[in-house]
Parts: structure tokens; sequence; C-alpha cells
């Protein structure tokens, strides 16, 4: 059926005739109402211009009259103070932008450990809710209830100040099977040691995966004509396992773990991950989990039961049921709120201020700016790195979102 | 009995049913018992000193009660504490007011308005003193829960006029408008409320003429009355939209300009649809109340933080303990009183004349 014209045929009326209609221009309010809101909106316009032109004026004369520097030159310049937590080299002479570039990845290294933590904790919780076992479902209920309602502070402080720095020193250190070390200086796991031959058995993988999408994507292809699938899903995984497992066998096993050890009063080998990191990370998963799971069981619950009886009618199996019937649906639900849950995540990450966890808030809004004394720039910086994080995660998730999204004809 | 055979019976009624209760059960077990033993059955309860708790590794609520007055009042003046006693009990007195099963609306009406403006028109000058021969007491002297009240009690009462506002501006005809409204409340929104605390606390002289005197309070409460204005907004804006059109046009058609149509079609409807978020924003503003901490000011858990470093005090990591526990049990049974409400709203309106009549 060809597409109707928007307005039911008369396009062709509306001047100018038959072209199509023109974007419009500014017009000059016709009538007492039209004249009335143009007033109004230019009220309100000329009210936000001054209120702006007055704070502006402000913040020159009292830049003036405090002698602080402007400008984004203290960039360059040597920072010369010491950060706790460095993901990349660093030393005393490095510049303020370098203090930026390793806060801005604190930042973002912990926000992406605690959402994959509060994911999965909370999709376990979240489906743990639905569970025909009552006592299961009330214990998760119970966990929601529980953390939902206590602030994120309290939590914070709890594991760090009452669980984690009261922990045994080094020698007594909690020990998890010999290979990752708990105690008051940290959490100390081992850390992968690439030997030749590694990147071999790397492009074995790589090969691997990639010729696992093409065969996905033929099956699914295969099925889309035929109805029936190809059965290439166990011979994926074989590629998957095979394959790699053979090349790491011919290169003698090139990946090795260099385990934390014991020398004298400190762990030696593996990494350190800093107290302040431990806890952070622990109290924004748990808090995160407790609102992904409502999310979790809303998102589910909103696929009508019907539709699984449905499935079961045409016999499919209880796999199948939530593999090609429940999920894609949920997915439509969970997705949005969970993007927004993600970026109160990060933006709860900035409570480290309170325990000391160099993020980009303490170090850059905190040190940085109490160093420099420019505190415009500095809160600017800041303020529009969190944004663009938030941004990058919401324009993450739509794109997910577009995939499962309802195709409509 | 009914309930709990089914309660029973759904914990073994499948194999895996069962094997996940054993380790539900499992967890409890190692859990419960441990927490009672600790924080009720092994706990000091009596004493005049830290004496009383020392070497003991449970739960000490001698501390609670030897430092319940100041995680109550914070650094308030000893001899000035009744002044935030007679603020309590006219609030109590407020909320009792407005929850007594008047008849008519009218009156509860004015009773509720009344009690919203007089309130804080009393509770300010009794605070601040420096009226009536009443000792002046500085804000930085304020803390405690006593803070946190305030905090949360003033970014409710401010941040929720204001929201409405702009989530009609948002939603306005007028384009300039809709985009100011809009541009304001999606730049509150990217930003963490520590950075709007920060941004309140350094920027805040530098936006000002010269010579502008501000404590740290009134900034701090300036910064959540618009951090929190923008979230009450976006309730508010799923409430309006969720307002058949019909509804506007019928308004339109009696003749009701656009605030009559607001005020008396649409809003009454927007805020039974919204009051479920608007209860879930107030729970987590109390809990955000915690925050200003970060920026120096002495709330209930600063307070706490304090205590804990009293050399008295330094007598094992059972005190840091029972603080949290003490603090945890205050904000739970605040917060989960205002969610089992607002959850109760909801269901009670899964059933409403709104809903029905939507559905149509």
């Amino acid at each position: 059926m060809p597409a109707a014209a928007p307005n039911g045929g008369h396009a062709s009326l509306c001047p100018p005739y038959g072209l199509p209609p023109r974007r419009a221009r500014f017009k000059l309010p016709q009538g007492p109402l039209a004249w009335r809101a143009f007033l109004i909106q230019a009220v309100v316009l000329a009210a936000i211009a001054a209120f702006l032109f007055w704070v502006g004026r402000n913040v020159i004369a009292n830049i003036a009259r405090l002698n602080i520097n402007t400008g984004f030159s203290f960039l360059s310049r040597p920072a010369g103070f010491e950060i706790a937590q460095k993901l990349i080299g660093y030393s005393e002479t490095a510049s303020y932008f370098d203090v930026f570039v390793i806060a801005l990845l604190n930042t973002v290294v912990l926000t992406a450990v605690a959402i994959f933590f509060a994911t999965i904790l909370g999709f376990v919780i979240g489906l743990a809710r639905l569970s025909s076992n009552q006592l299961v479902a009330g214990v998760a209920a119970a966990y929601v209830e529980l953390i939902r309602n206590i602030p994120l502070l309290l939590q914070l402080f709890y594991w760090y100040f009452a669980v984690l720095r009261p922990l045994p020193g080094p020698r007594q250190s909690l020990n998890f099977f010999e290979i990752a070390f708990l105690n008051k200086r940290g959490l100390f796991l081992p850390s992968p040691v690439f030997e030749p031959g590694f990147g071999t058995v790397l492009t074995t993988i790589i090969v691997m995966a990639l010729i696992g999408i093409a065969l996905a994507w033929l099956n699914q292809r295969h099925r889309m004509r035929t109805g029936s699938g190809l059965h290439s899903v166990r011979l994926i995984a074989l590629l998957l396992f095979i394959p790699p497992l053979l090349a790491a066998w011919l290169t003698d096993f090139p990946l090795s773990w260099d385990v934390p050890a014991l020398a004298g009063f400190n762990f030696s080998g593996g990494v350190t991950v800093i107290p302040e990191f431990v806890a952070m990370a622990i109290a924004l998963s748990l808090y995160g989990a407790a609102y992904i799971a409502e999310i979790v069981r809303s998102g589910i619950r909103a696929v009508p039961a019907g539709q699984i009886d449905a499935a079961r009618a045409i016999g499919l199996r209880p796999g199948q049921i939530s593999r090609f019937i429940v999920i894609p649906q949920a997915l439509r639900v969970i997705l949005p709120p969970l993007g927004t849950q993600y970026i109160v995540l990060l933006k709860n990450s900035s409570l480290s201020a309170a325990i000391a966890y160099p993020d980009l808030m303490l170090v850059f809004a905190g040190t940085v700016l109490n160093q420099t004394g420019q505190p415009l720039e500095v809160m600017i910086v800041t303020m529009a790195s969190y944004a663009l994080i938030g941004l990058a995660i919401g324009v993450a998730i739509n794109l997910l979102n577009r995939r499962v999204q309802l195709v409509e004809r | 009995m009914g309930k709990l055979a089914a309660f029973a019976r759904s914990c073994v009624a499948t194999p895996s049913n069962i094997m996940l209760s054993i380790l539900t059960l499992l967890l409890l077990a190692w859990l419960l018992p441990e927490l009672v033993k600790w924080s009720l059955i092994d706990a000091v309860w009596t004493g005049s000193s830290s004496k009383a708790c020392e070497g003991h590794d449970a739960a000490c609520w001698v501390f609670i009660r030897l430092r319940f007055d100041q995680l109550l009042y914070g650094p308030y003046p000893t001899l000035e504490r009744w002044r935030v006693d007679v603020v309590a009990a006219l609030a109590v007195l407020a909320v009792t007011l407005m929850l007594m099963p008047v008849r008519r609306t009218g009156a509860r009406k004015l009773i509720g308005l009344a009690a919203l403006c007089l309130l804080p028109i009393a509770a300010a000058p009794l605070l601040a003193g420096g009226f009536f021969g009443l000792k002046p007491v500085r804000t930085t002297d304020w803390g405690g829960i006593m803070l946190n009240i305030v905090i949360a009690a003033w970014s409710i009462a401010t941040a929720i006029p204001l929201g409405l506002l702009l989530a009609l501006g948002r939603r306005s005809e007028m384009p300039a408008i809709g985009y100011a409204c809009t541009t304001f409340i999606e730049l509150w929104r990217s930003l963490p409320l520590i950075g709007v605390l920060f941004l309140a606390v350094v920027m805040f002289p530098l936006f000002v003429p010269p010579g502008f005197e501000s404590d740290r309070l009134a900034r701090a409460l300036i910064a959540f009355t618009l951090f929190n204005a923008a979230i009450f907004a976006e309730v508010f804006r799923g409430g309006l939209q969720a307002i058949p059109h019909g509804q506007r046009e019928a308004a339109r058609s009696l003749g009701l300009g656009y605030w009559r149509m607001t005020a008396l079609v649409v809003l009454p409807q927007v805020v039974r649809i919204v009051m479920p978020g608007m209860i879930n924003t107030c729970v987590s503003i109390i809990k955000e109340t915690t925050v200003v901490l970060i920026i120096g000011l002495v709330e209930f858990l600063a307070v706490l933080q304090i205590a804990f470093s009293d050399p008295e005090w330094l007598i094992g990591d059972q005190i840091r303990t029972t603080g949290y526990l003490f603090a945890a049990l205050v904000f739970w049974s605040l917060c989960f009183a205002l969610s089992r409400y607002s959850a109760r709203l909801d269901r009670s309106m899964a059933h409403g004349p709104i809903q029905a009549s939507a559905a149509q």
C-alpha cells in the first residue's frame, strides 16, 4: 500500500503548491494569545539572560578581586603529589593533565567493576525474587529492602572502616585458596604473565571466534529460510575450545600467573588492589544490585503469562522458552532503566571522596582545585567529564536497546 | 495456617526447590544466629563509661546511650536544645493534624497549608535564634539527626514546587520556556550530588557580588533544592504525560485558562499518579542528606565518625560496628516505612478511577 500524505492528501493544495512544505520561518505572532505567549517568552528569556549576565559580571569581578589565575595553562604544570592508585605510569614530575587522566581512569575502572558485579548480582537476586520457592523469594526481597533503605555512604563506611580496616596485617591475611589474599593493606590478586607464544594462542582464539560468528550468522540465515537450524551451535563450541587448547599445548602453555607471595612484611608479585577500591566496589555493587534486581523483576513480570503458555503449547522446552520468549521481551523493559541505573552508579562512585579513593572527584575537584586555586576551570572539567561518561553509558545502552526493540511494520 | 502450609509446600515442591531451600537455610543459619548473638544476647546494655565494653566483642549499646544527645543534636549548645525539641513537637503536631480524619476536604487542605507555611516560619527563628531574646546559634553548630531532618524537610518542601514548575515548563507549548526548563533539568541531572555540593561550596562565592555573606549550610540547602527539583521535575513529567489529552481539551472547552486547567483538572490527577514516585524521591533525599558530611557539615554520620575517634572510645572495633548498626536502624526504619507506604499507594492506585478511565 502506498504511503498516504501525512495531512490526508491535501499537500498539493497548500502553498507552495506541489512542493514539499518548507520549514516554518520566523513569523510575527498573530492574534492576542500568540502575542501574549511571545511576550511571556521574551520576558523569561530576558530574565535568564540578565541573571546569567549578573553572575558572569560577579565572576569576573571576583576573579579580579581575588587575583585568581584563569585559563587552562595549569594543566601542563607539574603536579608534584602522590596518588595511591595509578593505572598508568606516573612520576612526581607529571603534569596536572596526567593527574586528570589517572583520576579519570580510576573513576572509570571503579564504575566498570561495580557495574559488572552489580549486574550479575542484580540479575541473580531479581530472578530469586520471582522464584516459586517462597523462602528464596523472601530472602531476596529482604536483601532488596535492607539495602535500598540504608544510605550508600553508611554502607560504604561500614565496609571500609568496620570490615576492611580492622583486618589483620599481611602475615594473618585471609587466604583464598592460596591464590588471592585480603588484609588491611588491600586485596592481592594474581596477575597474568604472557610468555612468548601467547600471541599464537590469542590469534587462534580470535580466528576461531570469527569463524564461529560467521557460522552462527549462516545458521541464523538458514533457519530464517527453512525453519530448521543447522545444529552448528555445538560445532561452534568445539571450535572455540579445541583449536586454542591445541595451540596452547603446542606452544607449551604460554600464560602463567604471577601469584602474590608473602615476602617479609608484605606481599610481592601479583597486583595489589587498594582497600579503598575494594570498599567502594563492594558497597557500589551491593547497593546497585538491589536496584537492578527490582528492574529485572519488573521486566520479567511485564512478559504476559499468555506468552509462556503459548510457547509451552507449541512445544518449546523451558530453556527455549526463556531464550526465545521471555528474555527478548523482558530485555525491552529492562534495558532503559538499567542504563539509568548504570549512570546513577557512575554518579555514586564520586562518594569515594569520603574514604579517600583517588577518583576524579577527590583528586581533581579536591586536591588539584586546592593546589591551583582555579575553581572555575577545574569544576567545569570535572563536571563535564562526569556528564560525558554518563552520556557514553547512555549511548551504549541505547545502541543495545535498539537491537532488542520490537520491529514494527 | 493455610499461608504457612503453602510456604512450606513451595520450599519442597521440586528437587531443585529443595536444594535451593537447603542452600538458603544454610546461609541464614550462618548469618542470623551470629547477628542476634552479637547485637542482642552478648551485647553490653548497662554501664556508665567505656569501661563496660572494653574487651567485649559484641555490640556496645552503652556507647549509643551515652552519646545519644550528641547524635540527636550534634554540637548544638546544650542549654538551647529545648528549642529543637519545641520545633520537633510542632512538626509532630502538624503531621498529626494533617493525618487526622477530617470529613471536609476544605478544612483538611486548610490545615495542611497552614502547617506547611507556619512550621518553617516558626522553626527557622527558633533554631537560628537572634529573635525575642533567644541566643543566636550559628548553623555550623547545627548537627546530628536534627540537621539531617532540617535538610530533608527543606529540600522536600522547596524542591517539590520548583520541580512542578519545571515539569510544567518542560511540557509548555512555548518553545523558549520548554528549552530553558529542559536545559536546566538535564544539566542538574547529569551531575553527581557531591559535585553539586562542591560547586555550591567552592563556586557560590564566585557567583555572588563581593561582600555577600552566606554560610555553608545555606549553600548546601540551595544545592539540594536545585538538584532535587530536577529529579522531582522528571517524576512530575511522567505523571503529566499519563493524563489523557482529552482531559485538557475538555477543560479548555469549559472555558478554563491554563492555570485553572492545570490546578483544577490536571494536577489532582497527576498527584495521584506520581505519589509513589514522589515518596521514593523523598526516601532518596533522606538518604542523601548524609552526603553533606563531605563538605564538612556535622550531620548524623559525621557526629558518629567524630565520636569513634574520641580517645575514651578507642577500645575496639565493636564501637564502630555498633554505631553503624544504630545509624542503619534509624535510617532503615524511616525509609522502609515510607517505601512501604508508597508501595501501598501504588497497589491501591492500580485499581483507582484514573486507571479505569484511561483503559476505556
